[in-house]
């Protein structure tokens, strides 16, 4: 059943992406500590020209999993990435609810 | 992730497959693994069948360091007997959430597609219709129609069946002759518990979208709390 108004349809997107002839990475919540604002399994999918699908945290991160998840179309290797509560230097992407959450980004290959 | 596997992904999960689908962080190795698979390693269907049970990612230790293992359980069914007024916006609101939605009224001028575009309908009588639709552990049931030659066979498959949360739509005072008949029909009073009667929480709800939104929400709570 096709489900337009689900709002769980990220792989369905980068499935369909893919076959379009578009370069996709994903980027998943792997875990979580304190108040992370999204669970682990969380997802997110980015086409190559940066349009994205999806959510790993409330929008503290996203700009950067989704520069980072690209970076992996290049390299061909998936990265876990580690985010925290932001601190002092306050341009540096984290989590403003305190939280820590580590995230995978891997390119779809093949 | 191999293409191959984003496709099979999407192929469990359009068939409502349960899979779990398990990365090596070290190297980003992959496989699918299926709780029903013989040919797979042990350890592996066990930590599949054990996130797939508490629909929850976790990190597990395996050959070669850490394994994510991310659970594809087949969606949550929401089943709405009675395709009356509120079954529109609570059916709609069940879809948002991620349900997949079924509405079950034999009247077919109620279950109409104008009325429910979109929607899965079933006219068959409702025992039928749940002996079909057979329910699940992740499935929800309300009972809307206020009438119990429609309500009462739904809410007695509902009682037989593991359902997670089963709703009826009705005042207090419908709702204790509703209990009364279920009980000459030989449900105790813990199997009759189960129901949630007055259906929905307290949330001063009047219009049937603010109905829908106090039983979706009271769904919600007895399923993650």
């Amino acid at each position: 059943m096709s489900d337009a108004l689900s709002h769980d349809n990220v792989l369905e997107e980068a499935a369909r992406w893919q076959a379009e002839g578009r370069k996709v990475a994903l980027a998943t919540v792997i875990e979580t500590w304190g108040s992370a604002p999204r669970p682990v399994g969380s997802q997110l999918a980015i086409r190559d020209d940066a349009t994205f699908i999806g959510s790993v945290s409330g929008g503290c991160i996203e700009g950067d999993v989704v520069t980072r998840a690209l970076d992996t179309l290049e390299t061909g290797k998936p990265e876990v990435l580690e985010y925290g509560v932001t601190d002092a230097m306050a341009w540096e992407v984290g989590l403003a609810c305190g939280g820590r959450i580590r995230v995978m980004v891997e390119p779809v290959t093949g | 992730m191999d293409a191959n596997i984003l496709q099979q992904l999407v192929r469990d999960r359009a068939e409502k497959r349960a899979v779990a689908l398990a990365t090596r962080l070290t190297d980003g190795i992959q496989k699918l693994v299926y709780p029903s698979d013989t040919q797979e390693e042990k350890w592996l269907i066990e930590a599949a069948s054990q996130v797939l049970a508490s629909d929850r990612g976790a990190i597990v230790e395996g050959p070669g360091g850490e394994w994510f293992l991310n659970p594809f359980n087949p969606p949550l069914r929401l089943i709405l007997v009675g395709a009356v007024h509120i079954a529109q916006p609570l059916s709609q609101m069940g879809r948002i959430a991620g349900y997949d939605v079924t509405v079950v009224d034999p009247r077919t001028s109620f279950a109409s597609p104008e009325r429910f575009p979109e929607m899965r309908l079933l006219t068959s009588w409702p025992d039928e219709a749940m002996a079909a639709l057979a329910p699940d552990a992740r499935t929800a049931i309300v009972t809307l129609t206020h009438d119990p030659k429609l309500d009462d066979p739904a809410l007695q498959a509902a009682l037989r069946s593991p359902a997670f949360y089963i709703g009826a739509l009705g005042s207090k005072k419908t709702h204790a002759s509703r209990v009364a008949r279920l009980s000459d029909a030989g449900f105790s009073q813990d199997e009759i518990a189960r129901i949630h009667g007055p259906v929905g929480l307290a949330i001063g709800a009047r219009s049937p979208a603010e109905i829908a939104i106090s039983i979706m929400a009271e769904i919600t709570e007895t399923l993650r709390k």
